[in-house]
């Protein structure tokens, strides 16, 4: 069967594509392009004023029709049918038989008669031609207007902001913005969005002409008002491109667009017509979804037909849900079912935030049973469900309010409610995939990535919106098929760092390039080296920078000091408890008056010195260590202080010495390395000066001993601490947290903190206390024994740098000349101290 | 900024003796002064490779590329900057995690011990 298409638009594209899809060979096809590029992706035609070139937007390459044998004619527009002969002729003067000729000849923009339009700087807003030309004007141009406030013409205005032009309007004739889509009070509410963005909005103006001599320097309304711009953009609408149907007698419909029957087919029985060319029951489709619709019921109409079966498939196009949700300029705008109705058979909830700039409509029953449709504006995270809810005539909440309201930890929510829809939930509309599909293609086809997802369904490849939903639906079909969702590592390891502990220590593995070489592939990277240097740490204890480990160690922990602006480094001594002697805070002012260093306390009592040079550090560490101190580990995912209030020693309500007690926990796991930093604290009674309830572990004094609590946090997102052990003596506690810290150690993802790893363990704070204090697992002697093994092995990681010539030779900042320093380095004076210049001030 | 040829001041056109080979630490970087230049100089002993780029991360103007951890992405080697882990592949120069600009790269040679790099 010779089949001759005529347009290589989306929808045109798409054909191609369903047909080979369903029966390669088949069919003969030759498709003809006026464009002299292949079919490309006009909806994200603005992203090619950001940066993407027109071969990121073209749908496939010409290399894909020559595979799939379709002959492409590019820059070749048909310009002749003759019906009876059933042949056109091109442009370029080919003529070709067909059996089936289908049209997908697009639209074009839509100008208004207006006085002036044919001037320079006049533009229409739709092809890349069109854009490139825009652009180039665009160099010379400060004020910019579009006429049309639709869908189109904010793309447009979008695309004039992305080009520099910071005054730009926005004219439309109708009294609101996207007239079509939204009702006043939601227009107004994108407007005020806009204009905050630097739009400015005219509506209800009618244009009367385009001003200036050659060029456009204005334009005036009817209202005999003016607005002085260099160029203009129009982007009314569009009308079908119907020329060639209608002059070789095809019926086209009174508002043009060429008519056709629920099978795509003209008045001509061999003639079809697919996309924003064709009129189906008076309604033209300016959306692509729709299009991509017809280019299916056509393909799978023609394939039935093929084979033999009857041509009145079963397959029909039967008009189209015009649901739109899209990002204008940065704000979020969703439209489904019908969003205007207001009779009596309707009740409306409205939500309006004139503060944010949000706006929520929502259309239901009068029995409150159904959606109708809806609205939203500046906020629309729920459109994907409300469209499901809407199509599927799913009945509603009994408070369906809670549809619109800002869903605040939603997680649970969103995903009970995806398992509530139906097989058939049309999830991805562009390429019209069902909730099934892509839940089979997760527990049949293997799918486990979004990726994958999109190349066994094409859900997603369209416009994108569904994507979201997809991940929900994916996480939700692996759990139900059992599947454990496992964190590995990155593309060397296929383990989870749980996984990865356990293996490292049963194989008993010291080195970083052992680990790789037995467990992983490749080289490794920055994602995999920290958490197996992490692992091995934490097992062994031995000296980080030996056994070629340096250079898989995290940039802070490679130098033993935190990197800060101006690439030098800070150095912290541990104070522990928070506890110093007059002499050694002397020596601390001594080294940081001899090195030029600036001091601060920090947040966890101790202090704090910046600004070292590289080649300082080993210097500055050797006086420091001969006065006393040795590494505060601030450099490390370890633990870092134990902080103390005064407590009973000196403290009127103090009930225990928690000075004492902090230090002793502090030498206890002073080091210990662990998937995140640990911060721990002890106050002396139930004041809690220590602010110990935001510590990954902290204590406080009880008249009967301590009470121990475990996974608190400060940090973004902060967390109390829970209790797990009440009234219990020092011994026991610390048995606890030896516990306590192994399971932890052993179990959580890289860069957890305890809190979030508690808040994912299934059980919570229950099981913790079972597997910690009464043991559950059998594991608590293991435990205490291997955090032995840790303590007794502990020493000073800067005691050893610097004794070891071959380590230390590594705190140069220039390899052929060691003794100089870096001389990008400067600094400037704040408050009689020094500061690093600020970024981006350094130049090489 | 890095990326555009002309800027170079020195004319490309020797090899330079940086350092020997056992100067550079394994599986990582150090940092070589060439007058008024710094250039980070990588000996990716997994891969038996050597790799010289910028020492300079474009995105903070940090002098700072040769204390990155290096590693590979799909097999191609890069580097990773210290501050804010922006990653770039140590044959193009260019930036792998987001969009800063590309970075200089320099050929390598090793001769009786000796690290020499083009520039």
């Amino acid at each position: 069967m010779k089949i001759i298409i005529i347009g290589n638009g989306m929808v045109g594209y798409k054909f191609c594509e369903k047909l080979v899809e369903r029966s390669p060979a088949a069919f003969d096809i030759t498709v003809f392009g006026e464009e002299l590029r292949p079919a490309y992706d006009r909806v994200h035609l603005s992203d090619y004023f950001i940066g993407k070139s027109g071969e990121d937007l073209h749908l496939n390459t010409e290399a894909w029709y020559a595979q799939n044998k379709i002959t492409l004619h590019l820059g070749d527009p048909v310009t002749g049918i003759n019906r009876p002969e059933k042949t056109i002729t091109s442009f370029k003067g080919i003529t070709l038989p067909y059996d089936v000729l289908v049209m997908a000849t697009g639209s074009a923009a839509m100008v208004p008669p207006i006085h002036g339009v044919e001037k320079k700087g006049v533009f229409v807003y739709r092809t890349i031609e069109d854009l490139d030309l825009i652009r180039g004007y665009a160099k010379n141009a400060k004020k910019a207007a579009v006429l049309g406030g639709g869908l189109l013409g904010l793309e447009a205005a979008k695309a004039m902001l992305d080009l520099g032009i910071k005054k730009t309007h926005v004219i439309e004739f109708a009294p609101r913005l996207m007239p079509r889509q939204l009702d006043d009070i939601g227009a107004a509410t994108l407007k005020n969005k806009l204009t905050a963005l630097g739009l400015s909005i005219h509506t209800l103006k009618h244009t009367y002409q385009v001003l200036g001599e050659e060029r456009v320097t204005g334009i005036q309304f009817a209202d005999e008002s003016e607005l002085s711009v260099d160029m203009l953009v129009i982007s009314t609408g569009i009308k079908a491109r119907d020329e060639l149907a209608s002059q070789c007698g095809i019926e086209t419909g009174a508002r043009g667009g060429i008519v056709v029957n629920d099978q795509l087919q003209t008045s001509d029985p061999s003639v079809f017509a697919i996309g924003e060319c064709a009129v189906h029951k008076d309604m033209i489709y300016g959306l692509v979804a729709p299009g991509y619709e017809m280019a299916e019921v056509l393909a799978s109409h023609l394939c039935q037909a093929k084979a033999g079966g009857s041509r009145t498939g079963k397959k029909t196009f039967t008009g189209f849900d015009m649901s739109t949700k899209l990002k204008l300029v940065g704000t979020d705008v969703a439209s489904f079912g019908d969003p205007f109705i207001s009779t009596e058979k309707v009740r409306t909830i409205l939500f309006e935030d004139k503060l944010n700039g949000i706006y929520k409509r929502l259309n239901i029953s009068s029995d409150g049973k159904h959606l109708l449709g809806g609205i939203l504006v500046g906020e629309a995270s729920g459109y994907n469900m409300l469209l499901q809810q809407y199509k599927n005539k799913m009945l509603l909440p009994s408070n369906p309010e809670d549809l619109i309201l800002m869903q605040r930890d939603d997680k649970k929510e969103s995903s009970d409610s995806i398992a509530s829809l139906p097989d058939d939930a049309l999830i991805c509309s562009c390429e019209g995939v069902t909730k099934d599909t892509i839940c089979r293609s997760v527990s049949e086809s293997g799918c486990e990535t979004i990726d994958a997802i999109k190349k066994c369904t094409k859900a997603g490849t369209g416009c994108g919106g569904c994507v979201p939903m997809m991940k929900d639906l994916l996480v939700h079909t692996m759990k139900l098929n059992g599947k454990y969702i496992r964190n590995v590592l990155c593309e060397h390891f296929a383990y989870s760092r749980q996984e990865l502990y356990d293996l490292i220590k049963i194989h008993g593995l010291k080195s970083f390039n052992e680990v790789l070489d037995r467990f992983g592939k490749g080289d490794g990277c920055e994602l995999c080296k920290p958490p197996v240097s992490s692992i091995l740490a934490s097992l062994w204890n031995e000296m980080i920078l030996k056994k070629g480990n340096d250079t898989a160690q995290d940039s802070n922990d490679r130098f033993l000091a935190n990197i800060q602006k101006g690439g030098t480094y800070s150095v912290v001594p541990r104070i522990p408890g928070g506890e110093i002697t007059p002499d050694k805070l002397i020596a601390i002012g001594g080294v940081a008056k001899k090195y030029n260093l600036y001091t601060k306390i920090t947040g966890a009592q101790r202090i704090d010195l910046f600004g070292a040079h590289i080649s300082d550090l080993p210097l500055i560490w050797e006086e420091l260590i001969a006065a006393g101190f040795e590494s505060g580990h601030a450099y490390g995912k370890a633990l870092r202080t134990v902080k103390s209030c005064v407590g009973s020693t000196w403290c009127r309500f103090g009930l225990h010495d928690s000075v004492s007690y902090a230090i002793r926990i502090e030498e206890r796991y002073r080091g210990l390395r662990a998937p995140h930093k640990l911060k721990s604290a002890v106050s002396g009674c139930i004041r809690e000066c220590a602010e110990a309830r935001s510590k990954d572990f902290g204590i406080i004094a009880t008249e009967k001993g301590w009470n121990l609590f475990v996974c608190g946090n400060g940090g973004s997102k902060p967390q109390h601490a829970v209790l797990l052990a009440s009234d219990i003596d020092s011994e026991t506690c610390i048995k606890y947290i030896d516990r306590f810290l192994m399971f932890y150690i052993t179990t959580a993802d890289p860069l957890t903190r305890t809190a979030p790893w508690l808040n994912k363990m299934e059980g919570g704070i229950d099981y913790l206390r079972n597997v910690v204090v009464h043991d559950s697992l059998g594991m608590g002697v293991q435990w205490e024994k291997d955090m032995q093994l840790l303590v007794d092995s502990y020493s000073c990681e800067w005691k050893a740098a610097i004794e070891n010539p071959e380590i230390r030779k590594r705190f140069n900042h220039f390899v052929n000349a060691p003794a100089q320093k870096d001389p990008a380095v400067q600094f400037d004076e704040l408050r009689g101290q020094k500061k690093p210049a600020s970024w981006n001030k350094i130049t090489g | 900024m890095n990326n555009a040829e002309p800027v170079c001041a020195i004319e490309r056109k020797n090899w330079f003796q940086a350092c020997r080979v056992e100067d550079v630490v394994h599986n990582g970087g150090v940092c070589v002064k060439y007058g008024e230049q710094q250039i980070a100089l990588f000996h990716f002993t997994r891969r038996k490779e050597w790799f010289a780029i910028q020492n300079e991360c474009p995105h903070k103007m940090q002098m700072a590329l040769s204390r990155g951890m290096i590693g590979t992405q799909q097999d191609e080697p890069k580097v990773a900057c210290p501050f804010h882990k922006k990653t770039f592949s140590l044959v193009t120069g260019q930036c792998l995690s987001g969009d800063e600009c590309a970075i200089e790269t320099y050929p390598v040679k090793v001769e009786n011990g000796h690290v020499y790099i083009f520039i």
